[in-house]
């Protein structure tokens, strides 16, 4: 009977803690999702952006892997959007926006004036940058820069003077086609213009069926780029230079250039009707502050989007030397064109695959 | 003599009564699990037929469709879809039946213990097993350094990241489907109807052929169907050891969903794979009498 008694009374007890938390929770703010990519790539974020930016604006985030624009979409559509914020590539985001399931960002929110120009749109800020580059097995080929390694995408289509095979994007135009164009001949500054025909896309891809007898393996994600490299299954490699750059320290014999690189960025975006979207912005601007994206280069080597941030971080000359978006890199780089894949991804994904599947 | 037909004839109205009877009680106790396939397959189906009329501006539309015969790429996914579900049925018979055909002649005890190596990496995850082909098989894999040590290749063969890959680790991912209703149905034959062959003057290789296989056939047709259809959706193992080169229908889904969010050619895709995949299962069951070989009817 006493045991009953107590037992009944603990009940309400709980009921009360829990309703007072409940309500304390909804008067402050739910915690907000953010959802990111597993692996490497999250980690670093994590310890870098989110763990931080939580603890100093009070915001709590729940975190979840697995970020994916059609998932996005998905919830978009069928109305039960549960994501705050959602890590992308920007040409996934440029995709998700036109389809219309971002929420715009709101700039009066988030402070954007000391970010690189082109590394935020109406729909994404952001998040860091990184490079399309091409990679190589520096046994076969030559360290970076020493004599006779390769310089330029015409080396990694020219099989007579670097013979041995090649990887490249399996499934997924984005990157695929530029650096066709460039070992064509045509200049960086002018990629995009040739690009917008069709005639120019059809020239990139025979280009890329010129060079298909000896591409060994299409990769489809970062960790299959490194793998290739690593196991020594392929000589040159297209990919993100992170990716690379994690190879080498688990010890693989690889080297890349930023030379004719293409520059990209990865963002957040928000799904349109993000459940806590007020919240979310408040927690995107805190992200964007350049003392967060300082210590991202310790994590992973993909440079901040954030010009500040390259005066606030304590990281080494070198490594900072090292990040797609420093100030010596860009210029040698050809920046991708969201315009040209918000007008054109789909068609070139279709002539992409057509020649993927002969 | 002559009443026997009349006593089954009179017998035929009550016999038939409890038959349906029997079928009306066996079709309730099966409902719960009918309406689950209700829910979680034809509801899901009939969408997927749905959104593969929804053009991009959410109205009625072929598009899809037309896309599919307007670009080569459907048609060539398609083709490389059937070439690599009927090349790793035909290894899997030519592997299979012999080691069904062991196993059934070796008695019970050792037959289990050989029935495990082929059950084991059954029970292994399929991401295992398909990354270790790939350990196995690629340039500096462990089968090239191997064969290059002992003489039998100079430079790496290219074993992996092509068809022969894929063919490789889908035979392998497979066998059991087709190894356990074979198995099966050769255990059910009598050892003397062999000997009876025999008996009359059949010659070993004649016997095999008149009677055994005959016999084991309804085993080889149920397996083969399985493996051939689980092989049309198969997505993991073409796409690690494809290596990109092996395009199938559902990697082309994949990269349509993942890079363009459009679901409606996904699902006219789907809808095409599946039709086609009915048909065929419709002409097998023309060719031979599948009721028989999957329902165990007579």
């Amino acid at each position: 009977m006493k045991q009953f008694a107590k037992s009944t009374l603990k009940v309400p007890s709980v009921l009360l803690v829990a309703g007072m938390t409940f309500t304390a929770g909804a008067a402050l703010a739910e915690p907000i999702t953010v959802v990111s990519w597993g692996g490497s790539y999250g980690a670093a974020q994590d310890a870098a952006l989110f763990n931080d930016a939580s603890k100093n604006s009070g915001i709590e985030i729940t975190r979840e892997s697995g970020a994916s624009m059609s998932k996005t979409c998905l919830q978009v559509e069928s109305g039960a959007v549960t994501w705050d914020l959602v890590v992308t590539g920007s040409g996934g985001a440029a995709s998700a926006a036109a389809k219309g399931c971002l929420e715009k960002i709101d700039y009066s929110v988030v402070d954007v004036s000391d970010f690189y120009d082109n590394l935020y749109t109406d729909y994404c800020v952001g998040s860091d940058v990184f490079a399309t580059v091409m990679s190589w097995n520096t046994d076969k080929y030559g360290e970076p820069g020493s004599p006779g390694a390769p310089q330029s995408w015409a080396d990694f289509w020219d099989v007579e003077k670097f013979p041995g095979t090649r990887a490249y994007r399996a499934n997924n135009v984005d990157g695929a086609l530029e650096p066709a164009l460039m070992a064509d001949g045509v200049p960086a500054d002018q990629v995009y213009e040739v690009l917008s025909t069709e005639e120019g896309m059809k020239r990139a891809i025979n280009k890329i069926r010129e060079l298909k007898p000896h591409i060994a393996v299409f990769w489809d994600s970062g960790a299959m780029q490194a793998q290739l490299m690593k196991d020594g299954e392929v000589d040159m490699s297209t990919g993100w230079n992170g990716r690379f750059d994690n190879a080498k320290k688990d010890g693989a014999k690889v080297g890349y250039t930023f030379d004719q690189a293409l520059l990209d960025y990865d963002c957040f975006a928000m799904p349109k009707g993000a459940p806590n979207k007020d919240v979310a912005m408040k927690f995107l601007a805190e992200v964007s502050k350049p003392e967060y994206q300082a210590n991202l280069p310790f994590h992973i080597t993909y440079g901040p989007t954030n010009k500040k941030a390259y005066e606030l971080t304590t990281a080494p000359k070198e490594l900072i030397e090292s990040l797609p978006s420093h100030p010596n890199n860009v210029p040698k780089m050809l920046p991708v064109s969201l315009d040209w894949y918000a007008k054109n991804r789909t068609k070139a994904l279709e002539l992409y695959m057509e020649l993927l599947s002969e | 003599m002559h009443q026997e037909p009349r006593d089954n004839q009179l017998n035929v109205e009550p016999l038939r009564a409890q038959e349906v009877r029997e079928q009306w009680k066996l079709l309730s106790l099966a409902s719960p699990a009918l309406l689950v396939i209700v829910a979680i397959i034809l509801i899901p189906v009939t969408w997927l037929f749905y959104l593969s009329f929804v053009g991009g501006d959410g109205q009625f539309s072929l598009e899809h469709y037309r896309k599919m015969i307007e670009y080569k790429s459907y048609s060539r996914t398609f083709i490389t879809t059937f070439k690599v579900s009927i090349l790793t049925t035909l290894i899997c018979i030519l592997i299979g039946y012999p080691l069904a055909y062991f196993l059934a002649l070796l008695p019970q005890r050792l037959a289990g213990l050989f029935m495990l190596a082929v059950l084991l990496p059954f029970w292994t995850s399929l991401l295992v097993r398909t990354y270790a082909w790939l350990v196995l098989l690629q340039r500096k894999g462990i089968l090239n350094d191997f064969a290059m040590q002992i003489g039998l290749w100079d430079s790496p063969v290219k074993l992996v990241h092509n068809m022969t890959g894929t063919l490789i680790g889908m035979a392998h991912i497979m066998l059991p489907f087709l190894v356990l209703p074979l198995y099966s149905a050769m255990k059910k034959i009598e050892r003397d109807m062999m000997h009876a062959a025999s008996n009359l003057g059949a010659s070993p290789t004649y016997a095999f052929w008149k009677v055994y296989f005959p016999l084991s056939l309804s085993g080889l047709v149920a397996g083969s169907l399985i493996v051939f259809v689980l092989c049309l959706g198969f997505y993991v193992t073409p796409a690690v050891l494809g290596g990109g080169r092996v395009v199938m229908v559902s990697t082309q889904i994949t990269a349509i969903l993942e890079n363009q969010f459009n679901w409606g050619a996904a699902s006219a895709l789907g809808v095409v794979l599946l039709l086609a995949t009915l048909l065929i299962l419709y002409l097998a069951s023309r060719l031979f009498k599948l009721d028989a070989v999957l329902f165990g009817k007579d």
